[in-house]
């Protein structure tokens, strides 16, 4: 029972990061029916940046102050993913908007393995996995028996904070019904006067401050960041958002739980363990899809072809 | 444009014949001290590129044994030469430089290489000349075609190693744990890569053969960042130690990551761990974790003090790195060959390559890494490997000994 214990933990905890990951695939995906494969390329831009903020720009003195140092890492990280993601909106994505799906879509591709690149020839270090810091302290709390670390404990509540928030802010705020309307039928959301780019842009902008946080707590986490982290992560969270029904938020959020969980389950109870983990979290995409072709919670958007 | 054709056509051919003459006249130079007839060592390792400070210490102490024996006059009616070569760590490049070394008639031996990867493209194309080689430094067991169970053959007849090979890193590993920790209780992870699997298995093989358990043993892919479910799942099986077949990516994750699980035990893994990078990784949490590799340190080596002397006295500007001293048997190996195999003769031949190689073969002395001599694989019959512990954030030696 202890061990089913832990291992839930440790797979809420996983799914917590995929959960944020997942909600910029699927926000985007719902405003402009794209996948932006190169999403897992600005969790990992976020991931460097706070790197940058800690080891060139903090003083040795702010380095140790956690209540300093945390929140400067995580703003930077999310500015600069932030400053990115627009880059990206604005130079490869706006101009194909019209074009057919296949262009953007081959667009984020190429986009994703650009990002890679640049910090892979451009980064100090970066050819080889980059050391992280820890930023908050080692420790752990004991409740029956289990070890929950406080980074962990810190990532499952700045996730499940921001997850909270994001939906407030799109049922509850003038933008967040501009942002449904425009899911629902863009050409019409302009005609009721809705500026429609400038929805666009904001859904880029949240999904990679949302990334960028992912990022930095990911290297909190692990102790590292490395320039291919935001592809396998990417792929977990692109498969989370389809998992939970792309479009669709809380099918994100539950999507990324889901499969953390698996993950850490099979790796304890099914045979070959962690290096099946992922074969199994597959089995349960799989199989979700065959019952339920729109994912969990079904997608949310009316299809537009 | 036409110019501009032939610029680009003759520069290249100017460039190498500028290099050509400018590595004539040196040899020339040197080869007019001693008398008799000049024959050459030849020296493939990395000596540009992100290995250089191994290749280069290696080559200074091949340079001692050379200048060493010439002034003894150790091969008698001969000068011995050095003809260093870089390899710059690439597979491709040091087959481009063994067929360099294997056309030159004046050749007698080689010591290199540095990585076991050139060395598979190297010997073949030496063993055609009947060119002998000795590493310092290849550890792959393939190498010496000792990696097949059922049927093991030699694959070349030239090739020679001073260095112990990965698959008794394992065992040494095990007996570590148990002789000298005293630990009966092991949880085994590996990464399913050759490398990885061969070093848990035989560590596994060893460990229960000295009575341990092995409480746990799972595997991990490659790549992978996130260590919390696999290692959650190995503590309660209560492990007092952890051995990681694989390398130091995972290995430093999987150490930082296993202490705030509460598994507070140490980490061992093999020379695939032993990096600095790998304390970088894991900080403070590395403290305690082990590694083992092959040869010993030089410095802490009684019968390495001779050459650890005659290297500062002979004022290179580099450190002997890693290997030097397995460079420097290396070449003693072939210049001992030499004495006997060129005795009474004025020229070198191929009957004379082939001489040599058979005195390597029976070679037998005391050398700085300790007994020199080769089994009928061509592996050294010393296994000295040390084990390497993390204290205040370095890998220090632990112990140094020999497999038996």
């Amino acid at each position: 029972m202890t061990l089913f214990l832990q291992q839930l933990s440790n797979g809420t905890v996983l799914g917590a990061l995929y959960g944020l990951i997942a909600l910029g695939y699927t926000m985007v995906y719902g405003i402009i029916s794209l996948i932006n494969f190169a999403h897992g390329e600005i969790f990992m831009i976020g991931g460097f940046a706070g790197l940058t903020m800690y080891k060139y720009v903090l003083p040795d003195s702010f380095q140790r102050k956690a209540a300093i140092a945390l929140p400067l890492v995580l703003i930077f990280g999310m500015l600069c993913s932030i400053i990115v993601a627009l880059l990206v909106e604005r130079f490869a994505y706006r101009p194909l908007r019209a074009a057919p799906r296949l262009a953007p879509l081959i667009t984020a591709i190429g986009v994703s393995i650009a990002l890679q690149e640049l910090i892979r020839l451009n980064y100090p270090g970066a050819k080889a996995p980059v050391p992280f810091p820890r930023l908050i302290s080692r420790g752990a709390i004991h409740p029956g028996g289990i070890t929950i670390a406080y980074v962990s404990i810190f990532i499952v509540v700045v996730a499940i904070a921001l997850m909270v928030l994001l939906q407030g802010f799109i049922s509850g705020s003038r933008t967040g019904r501009a942002m449904r309307a425009t899911a629902q039928d863009p050409d019409t959301a302009r005609l009721m006067g809705i500026d429609t780019d400038r929805i666009i842009v904001t859904t880029f902008v949240i999904g990679a401050a949302l990334a960028a946080v992912a990022g930095v707590m990911q290297g909190m986490r692990v102790g590292t960041v490395d320039h291919l982290m935001g592809f396998t992560a990417g792929v977990k969270a692109f498969t989370a958002a389809v998992l939970g029904g792309i479009g669709n938020i809380q099918g994100a959020v539950l999507g990324g739980f889901v499969l953390g969980i698996v993950e850490s389950m099979a790796t304890n109870y099914m045979p070959h363990g962690s290096a099946y983990k992922d074969v199994w979290a597959f089995v349960v995409l799989i199989m979700v899809l065959v019952f339920r072709p729109n994912g969990l919670l079904g997608e949310r958007v009316a299809s537009r072809s | 444009m036409l110019d501009r054709r032939i610029l680009r056509a003759v520069a290249p051919v100017a460039i190498i014949c500028l290099g050509l003459s400018a590595c004539g006249s040196k040899k020339k130079e040197s080869g007019s001290g001693k008398g008799g007839t000049t024959v050459k060592i030849a020296f493939i390792a990395p000596l540009s590129g992100s290995l250089t400070a191994l290749g280069v210490g290696m080559k200074n102490s091949v340079k001692l044994a050379i200048d060493q024996a010439n002034t003894k006059g150790t091969v008698k009616g001969f000068t011995i030469e050095l003809d260093a070569q870089d390899d710059t760590g690439k597979a491709d490049v040091g087959g481009q430089v063994a067929a360099k070394v294997a056309s030159d008639a004046a050749v007698a031996g080689v010591v290199g290489t540095l990585n076991s990867s050139v060395a598979l493209q190297a010997a073949p194309i030496l063993d055609k000349q009947h060119i002998v080689m000795i590493s310092p430094a290849n550890t792959a067991i393939g190498l010496t075609g000792r990696d097949k169970i059922d049927a093991q053959v030699r694959p070349y007849a030239n090739y020679f190693r001073v260095a112990t090979t990965d698959d008794i890193q394992g065992p040494f590993a095990a007996n570590y744990v148990s002789k000298d920790l005293h630990l009966t209780k092991v949880a085994v992870i590996h990464d399913k890569k050759a490398y990885g699997q061969g070093l848990a298995a035989a560590f596994t093989k060893q460990f229960e053969a000295n009575g341990g358990k092995v409480v746990s043993q799972e595997t991990v892919n490659p790549g992978d960042k996130d260590f919390s479910s696999v290692l959650s799942k190995i503590k309660p099986t209560g492990p007092e130690l952890i051995y990681y077949g694989g390398e130091y990516p995972e290995m430093s994750l999987l150490s930082s990551q296993a202490k705030p699980l509460g598994l507070k035990i140490p980490l061992m893994g093999g020379d695939g761990v032993y990096d600095p990078t790998y304390i970088t990784v894991a900080k403070d949490a590395a403290e305690g974790d082990l590694a083992t590799s092959v040869g010993a340190a030089t410095e802490k080596l009684d019968s390495a003090k001779q050459f650890v002397t005659d290297y500062a006295a002979a004022k290179f500007a580099d450190p002997y790195s890693a290997y030097g001293a397995q460079a420097y048997d290396a070449a003693n190996v072939i210049i001992n060959a030499m004495a006997k195999a060129l005795k009474g003769k004025k020229t070198l031949d191929a009957a004379g390559r082939q001489a040599i190689i058979d005195e390597v073969q029976k070679t037998d002395f005391s050398g700085v890494t300790g007994k020199v001599a080769f089994d009928k694989f061509g592996d050294t019959t010393t296994k000295l490997l040390t084990v390497y512990k993390v204290t205040s954030g370095k890998w220090n030696p632990e112990k140094s000994g020999e497999f038996s």
